[in-house]
């Protein structure tokens, strides 16, 4: 669906549509209920709305699923943010006496945004995104993805498409909710590489020996690298990037090839062994604060984007390379909702989410 | 704790139990009667005890076998010795939670105290056998299991390759427990373990540390409780002067409150520099008129004790002015930037403490120097070979560097500046204390505190005696 038919302006009159047909609303609500197992899970959940002419409220909290449809429908947001479990239903907080009213769980979340490659892609800047550079989210899903599940043993990880340009993760896990900020951010410490920022160049940092992670992490890039870096992204096409790369290559290949201008022209293999060069260029870049806070709102899967029109979907995991940004599906359609495509959208995004859902609900919730 | 003229009525079950583990957390506070005096003895001795760690500590790499044969030596001349025998454990067990009641009052002195028993700690876990270990770690509820041989060979090369400390030996022949990572977090933040399903593979070498912080922040935890129920206790009129007479021990006095205000002039600064001064204030002082400048942590340390001293505020100011107009900074620039925080030390701005001039603890152990700073303590923070020049240039004789004392302990630099104005005052009887302690004791290269200095004489004859200060020098 190209970009250029969706209309912002059109929101007030498609979102309606979208909250009444389309919003999975019994498949959420039994993913934030998790089973019932705790005791007003739901009710204290907080989401906060962003509602027409950019209005921002806090602090939203329902005692149901179907208060949660009645609400939406009836405010229709342009965008839904989830929050933390607090100690007390979130929209009764002003009774509570202050210092009791406390954020005490919630899912642990990464987010990975385009914007913090910009000096490592020459496609796109800011918030474009095109095919060339998608790639890096697909590299930074599968490193992720196999961290957090084999390092960390984490099990329910559920990962959804912002809606514009990245990607989010949600790890679901009884023990993930419960993680203090301490945890959180060393969780993210861990998976973090890429250090320094406008002013350094050398922005990855590797010890001797190079620990597990990194290698597993190498793995990854090393099976993307030399068709994004070299063909998508030509970083040896022009004299800039040419020269970042001269300026992160170890002395000892630059002294095999006396002239730069040869370096093009060595094999580049020798360049692919060059661990550092890779993992600027690839690996993924996390904001560590999103990590890091109980209480840090994030944008909802299945909500809305404002300003592309298609919907943050979850992404299967089982068929990453095949994901397509621009095919996701969006709020405004050339013609008006079929029953045939209602059920195919409804469809695809019960299989991804279902599949982590059961999972989650059923005795293998731990 | 019920407190009563009574004699000790013996503990009951549990406590039994817990007093035949070699080693506690200090998780259950004590449950009986004893006498007042038990309770004044058992404090003050594990009081001795935690200041000995704290010295011991000073002097020594904490863990090093210098350190821990010291910390034996020590610890027998107290009432405690250092391997733990059961009639002991029962005193180590009560003297810790009365400590608790006088230490949790301020940050400071909850900071002095969690210290010092984390270090005690230390020495007295790595004493234990593995099996006592591992015992201990259970008993506790830290559910840190050992890997298996078979487990281990299979990891071996994942393990080497993500811990600095470990190397092929060490997986051979130590033992590795698998621990939840969030219980290892400052390992998992840096990514200097091998982490596995949720858990990292940790050498028994650094188990300890995890067992410490766990240790730590419980104390931490149950010191802010107590503080809270202090009042309740400081309501026992028998037990209030004790516990406070426990808390300032360690501090001893810290010349804040200025006896002498006024008695000191400008012009006799230069001349009592080179007479009074102990070495890190002279250092500190020929730093700044040679640079007329001091960066922060030298302004702090030598402002306050100028104040200590007996300088006045106004008195401060001109003092600190005239000597940077002379260097790059104006009067304006001065009195912008710096006037400040010299009337912040007298505590005429912000909160209005009155700060006072640091002791040689605090001299020693916090912000050590770096490049172009002047600041802390030359017997510390000095390269040998730049202090045995120094002292030759201040003429001290070899026997004078050669001392560490503890009869006549020295740990404040006030204190030297006052000592050393008495025996120029005509104090005989000082003097001749002094002279009489000055008897070699160690012959050892000059470290950290308690070290006294005989006062410089102006003369030539040391001359001779300087060329041996090379064997002083020298790693025993």
């Amino acid at each position: 669906m190209p970009l250029s038919d969706y209309d912002p302006a059109s929101l007030p009159d498609l979102l309606p549509l979208y909250y009444r047909r389309l919003f999975p609303f019994s498949q959420y609500y039994r993913w934030l209920n998790y089973g019932g197992v705790q005791k007003n899970y739901f009710q204290n959940r907080e989401f906060s709305f962003t509602l027409k002419d950019d209005i921002y409220v806090r602090y939203q909290s329902f005692s149901s699923q179907i208060e949660l449809e009645k609400e939406m429908q009836k405010m229709n947001p342009y965008k839904i943010d989830i929050g933390a479990i607090y100690s007390h239903r979130p929209n009764q907080h002003n009774t509570v006496k202050s210092g009791s009213f406390q954020a005490l769980e919630k899912e642990l979340v990464f987010d990975i945004d385009m914007t913090d490659y910009d000096d490592v892609r020459s496609c796109c800047s800011a918030a474009d995104i095109c095919s060339k550079c998608w790639t890096l989210m697909t590299i930074a899903i599968r490193i992720l993805d196999r961290a957090l599940r084999e390092d960390f043993g984490f099990k329910h990880l559920l990962w959804v498409y912002s809606g514009r340009r990245g990607v989010h993760c949600w790890v679901c896990d009884e023990a993930a909710r419960k993680l203090t900020v301490a945890a959180r951010s060393a969780v993210a410490e861990y998976l973090s590489l890429i250090k320094g920022g406008e002013e350094t160049m050398k922005k990855v940092v590797l010890m001797d020996p190079i620990h597990p992670f990194i290698r597993a992490s190498l793995a990854v890039v090393n099976k993307y690298f030399l068709r994004y870096a070299l063909q998508d992204q030509d970083i040896l096409g022009q004299k800039e990037s040419v020269e970042k790369v001269l300026a992160l290559t170890p002395e000892d290949i630059l002294f095999n090839n006396s002239h730069p201008l040869i370096f093009r022209t060595v094999s580049l293999s020798k360049l692919k062994h060059s661990f550092k060069i890779m993992l600027q260029y690839c690996y993924p870049r996390l904001d560590v604060n999103v990590s890091k806070g109980v209480n840090h709102l994030l944008k909802s899967p299945f909500s809305v984007h404002p300003k592309t029109g298609r919907i943050s979907v979850p992404i299967d995991i089982g068929n990453l390379d095949a994901f397509d940004p621009f095919a996701v599906p969006t709020i405004s359609l050339d013609r008006p909702m079929e029953a045939e495509d209602e059920e195919n959208a409804e469809e695809t995004k019960e299989n991804d989410k279902d599949a982590a859902d059961r999972r989650k609900i059923r005795g293998d919730e731990v | 704790m019920q407190f009563s003229e009574r004699r000790k009525r013996v503990g009951s079950r549990p406590q039994a139990e817990l007093y035949g583990q070699p080693l506690q957390f200090y998780g259950q506070p004590p449950l009986e009667n004893i006498s007042l005096t038990e309770f004044e003895t058992f404090a003050v001795d594990r009081l001795k005890l935690l200041k000995t760690v704290e010295n011991v500590g000073v002097s020594y790499l904490k863990g090093s076998p210098q350190y821990v044969k010291k910390l034996v030596a020590e610890s027998k001349n107290l009432n405690f010795p250092y391997r733990l025998e059961p009639d002991k454990r029962r005193k180590d067990h009560i003297s810790h939670f009365i400590l608790r009641l006088a230490y949790c009052q301020t940050e400071d002195l909850r900071r002095w105290f969690i210290q010092q028993e984390v270090d005690l700690f230390r020495y007295r876990f790595n004493d234990l056998s593995p099996k006592q270990k591992l015992e201990f770690l259970h008993r506790n509820n830290l559910q840190y299991d050992t890997i298996g041989i078979e487990e281990k060979k299979a990891l071996k090369d994942k393990l080497l390759n993500s811990s600095p400390g470990v190397s092929g030996i060490t997986v051979e022949d130590q033992d590795f427990y698998k621990v939840p990572f969030q219980d290892a977090l400052d390992l998992v933040r840096t990514r200097k373990v091998y982490l596995k399903a949720g858990y990292v593979y940790i050498p028994h070498q650094e188990i300890v540390t995890i067992v410490l912080n766990d240790f730590r922040t419980r104390l931490s935890k149950a010191l802010a409780l107590t503080a809270r129920s202090l009042p309740a206790v400081h309501s026992d009129e028998r037990l209030q002067p004790l516990l406070n007479h426990l808390s300032h021990a360690y501090v001893g006095q810290d010349y804040s409150i200025q006896k002498n205000v006024g008695k000191i002039s400008l012009e006799q600064i230069d001349s009592l520099s080179g007479k009074s001064y102990p070495l890190c204030m002279r250092h500190l002082h020929q730093a700044l008129r040679e640079n007329h400048h001091l960066r922060h942590g030298g302004r702090m340390q030598y402002g306050l004790f100028l104040k200590g001293i007996g300088l006045s505020l106004e008195q401060a100011l001109q003092f600190w002015r005239s000597e940077f107009i002379r260097g790059k900074v104006d009067a304006d620039k001065f009195d912008k930037a710096y006037a400040y925080s010299i009337r912040h030390m007298f505590g005429k701005e912000g909160k209005r403490t009155d700060y006072t001039p640091y002791n040689c603890m605090k001299v020693i152990l916090s912000n050590p120097p770096s490049q172009g700073d002047y600041h802390g303590c030359p017997f510390r923070h000095s390269d040998p070979e730049l202090l045995k020049q120094k002292l030759q240039f201040y003429k001290v004789s070899p026997s004078g560097i050669n001392q560490v004392d503890t009869t006549f302990s020295l740990n404040h630099p006030n204190q030297y500046f006052l000592e050393s104005q008495k025996v120029f005052g005509g104090g005989r009887d000082l003097k001749r204390e002094m002279d009489a302690t000055q008897k070699a004791k160690e012959n050892s290269v000059v470290k950290a505190s308690n070290v006294k200095q005989e006062l410089p004489t102006n003369g030539p004859e040391n001359v001779a005696e300087m060329e041996d200060l090379d064997s002083i020098f020298q790693e025993p």
